[in-house]
């Protein structure tokens, strides 16, 4: 039998893995159900997300400042690429924005690598948030506690603007129907910009969030990237809700895994995906024939 | 539009493309700057090539071609390094066979989905097979790579032709990818290949036409396994090691900027991206380590202004597609 209290910590800690997918999928599913776009450059933002904030940690020498900045500036660089690179193919197929991220993000990696170099960096968690707090059960780091809350609190923001603002509304409308939102005379060029600029900044955040975590490297896009494709599969490309359930069961699969059976830690989300294609191929709350 | 000569000789041999090719690559050793190059070149071809059958031709997007191209490649490998198979034709059956079954399988999970979800599902399959290789160090070698690949001798009746010299090699690959781009061109030829262009440019009217669309891509996914896990099988041997990354995301990567540079949907595309890629890798890194860099800026170009990629420009879109 094994230990409970640790059984427990496993439990948390795909709790916080789960967040930062999560934080992902939501963003690449927000941009998919509006724009089509399937953002490949993705993970690749969460990556310099975590290289910006290493670098303004060093520049402001505050974490909390880093943690607002650091996304603005990841999420202006994501309107500058929807302005001037994925408009151009808007009217294409779905292929070509996805090519284009694609290249986009091999690009990303080896400019990161030029200028913060090839070896990996390592962040510090805040001095507030440092060290463990005892949960009574169990002890579990602070700082993975603030994760999980930061994602809570994001994800509430996301939905209020989603459901009780104006513009909220006009992308929950563009994503239905983006032709009968044209018909009505609102310009879904800006929306677009600001969704895609959403997404990015999300994705920004969750890199800087996981630096202190899993370290900064220049391959830690890719890696997530892949995962983040099997949470929208299996969660249902478009649905916000589908991400987050999705995303927190692929946490939760990957850190019971890795408890009891490490070997197949890095499998098994791939088999959870077979499965789900099998029973439910077009995943727990995806609707079929979107952009197929 | 009047074109120049170029544009010319290369609608002549887009007229005639297994004439062209043959004497185009029986002299292309001669080319090129080093004899290893025309090689690499020529295999790296002919998985843009399986690639190109299924995207280019049947319009359906993998970004796990890795996976074909690895298990031909450990296929071919194991058959000769655990196996101890003492001859070179049986580890070759034996490494398409791997990737076929290989082929067949992920094509079928995969096809339960359509457009973009294809791409990330082909991406997943393929990361998988990675991590399973990576993991089954016992068999595989791990991260070191499958090592201890003998090359035997090509055997044909009455004929013993030792592969270490590297133009031998060149040539004894040559006439596989011959056969390979012979047969490529009769599947296109074939009514099967006709109802793949079908699929491509409307798959619902290919429905309401009565094919039976899933079988037909099925069909194409194995054969597109087929020929991939031949330049796996090759480069197998080509190496005598099989790293572990050819099954990684990084290989998948390299085709889809090989097949698209050389341009997706026309006969000699991916061998003119190949080529494209490898002498620009070849040059760039004289100059810089970030040379991928530089690839990913040409790639997103190319998708921008020149979707039809170098070979499809040339011939101005009117053959193949």
């Amino acid at each position: 039998m094994p230990d409970l209290s640790a059984l427990a910590a496993q439990v948390f800690t795909g709790l916080v893995l789960g967040g930062i997918l999560v934080l992902m999928a939501i963003g690449l599913s927000l941009i998919f159900g509006l724009m089509t776009v399937v953002n490949f450059a993705h993970g690749a933002f969460y990556m310099l997300g975590a290289y910006v904030a290493f670098s303004l940690l060093g520049v402001t020498k505050s974490f909390w400042a880093t943690l607002v900045l650091a996304p603005l500036v990841v999420a202006t660089l994501g309107f500058l690429v929807e302005r001037f690179l994925i408009r151009r193919l808007y009217g294409r197929g779905p292929d070509d924005p996805l090519l284009l991220t694609f290249g986009l993000s091999l690009a990303m990696v080896e400019g990161v690598k030029l200028l913060w170099g090839k070896i990996g960096l390592t962040v510090d968690p805040p001095k507030q948030l440092a060290g463990a707090v005892d949960l009574g059960f169990m002890n579990f780091p602070v700082y993975r506690l603030f994760v999980v809350a930061v994602t809570a609190v994001v994800l509430v923001a996301l939905w209020l603007f989603l459901e009780k603002t104006n513009v909220g509304l006009i992308i929950r409308a563009g994503s239905r129907d983006a032709l009968m939102v044209r018909a009505l005379g609102l310009d879904l060029n800006r929306i677009w910009l600001l969704v895609f600029g959403i997404g990015i900044g999300m994705a920004g955040l969750a890199g800087v969030l996981a630096g202190p975590m899993r370290g900064v490297y220049a391959e830690m896009g890719v890696e997530i990237i892949i995962e983040c494709f099997v949470v929208v599969v299996v969660g249902g490309m478009g649905s916000l809700v589908g991400a987050i359930v999705a995303g927190l069961l692929m946490g939760e699969i990957v850190s019971l895994t890795t408890f009891f059976a490490p070997k197949l830690a890095e499998i098994v989300i791939f088999m959870v995906m077979a499965v789900v294609l099998l029973v439910r191929p077009s995943g727990f709350f995806g609707e079929t024939g979107l952009a197929e | 539009m009047p074109r120049g000569a170029v544009g010319r000789v290369a609608d002549w041999v887009a007229a005639h493309p297994i004439p062209s090719f043959v004497v185009f690559f029986a002299l292309f050793p001669f080319l090129v700057p080093y004899k290893s190059l025309a090689t690499q070149i020529l295999v790296f071809g002919l998985f843009a090539l399986g690639f190109n059958l299924l995207y280019g031709y049947t319009g359906l997007l993998s970004f796990g071609h890795a996976a074909y191209y690895g298990l031909g490649a450990y296929g071919t490998g194991l058959a000769l390094a655990k196996l101890k198979v003492a001859s070179l034709w049986p580890a070759l059956g034996l490494g398409l066979a791997t990737a076929v079954v290989g082929g067949a399988l992920a094509g079928f999970f995969c096809l339960r989905r359509r457009g973009i979800y294809f791409a990330m599902l082909t991406l997943a399959f393929s990361q998988m097979l990675y991590f399973v290789a990576f993991h089954a160090a016992d068999l595989t070698g791990g991260d070191d790579g499958l090592r201890g690949i003998p090359l035997h001798p090509l055997t044909l009746p009455g004929l013993s032709i030792s592969l270490r010299n590297p133009i031998a090699f060149y040539y004894f690959a040559y006439v596989l990818v011959v056969l390979a781009v012979a047969g490529l061109k009769r599947i296109l030829d074939s009514p099967f290949g006709a109802v793949l262009g079908a699929i491509r440019e409307n798959s619902d009217r290919a429905v309401a036409c009565g094919y039976d669309i899933n079988r037909v891509k099925l069909l194409s996914f194995v054969f597109s396994a087929l020929f991939t896990g031949l330049a796996g099988a090759l480069d197998a041997l080509r190496l005598t090691v099989v790293p572990v990354e050819s099954l990684y995301y990084s290989t998948s990567a390299q085709v889809v900027i090989m097949t698209l540079l050389g341009g997706a949907g026309t006969f000699f595309g991916p061998f003119v991206g190949a080529a494209t890629f490898l002498v620009l890798e070849d040059r760039l890194s004289i100059f810089t380590e970030s040379w991928q860099l530089v690839i990913g800026v040409i790639f997103m170009a190319f998708v921008l202004f020149l979707p039809k990629g170098i070979w499809g420009t040339l011939t101005g879109g009117l053959h193949g597609r």
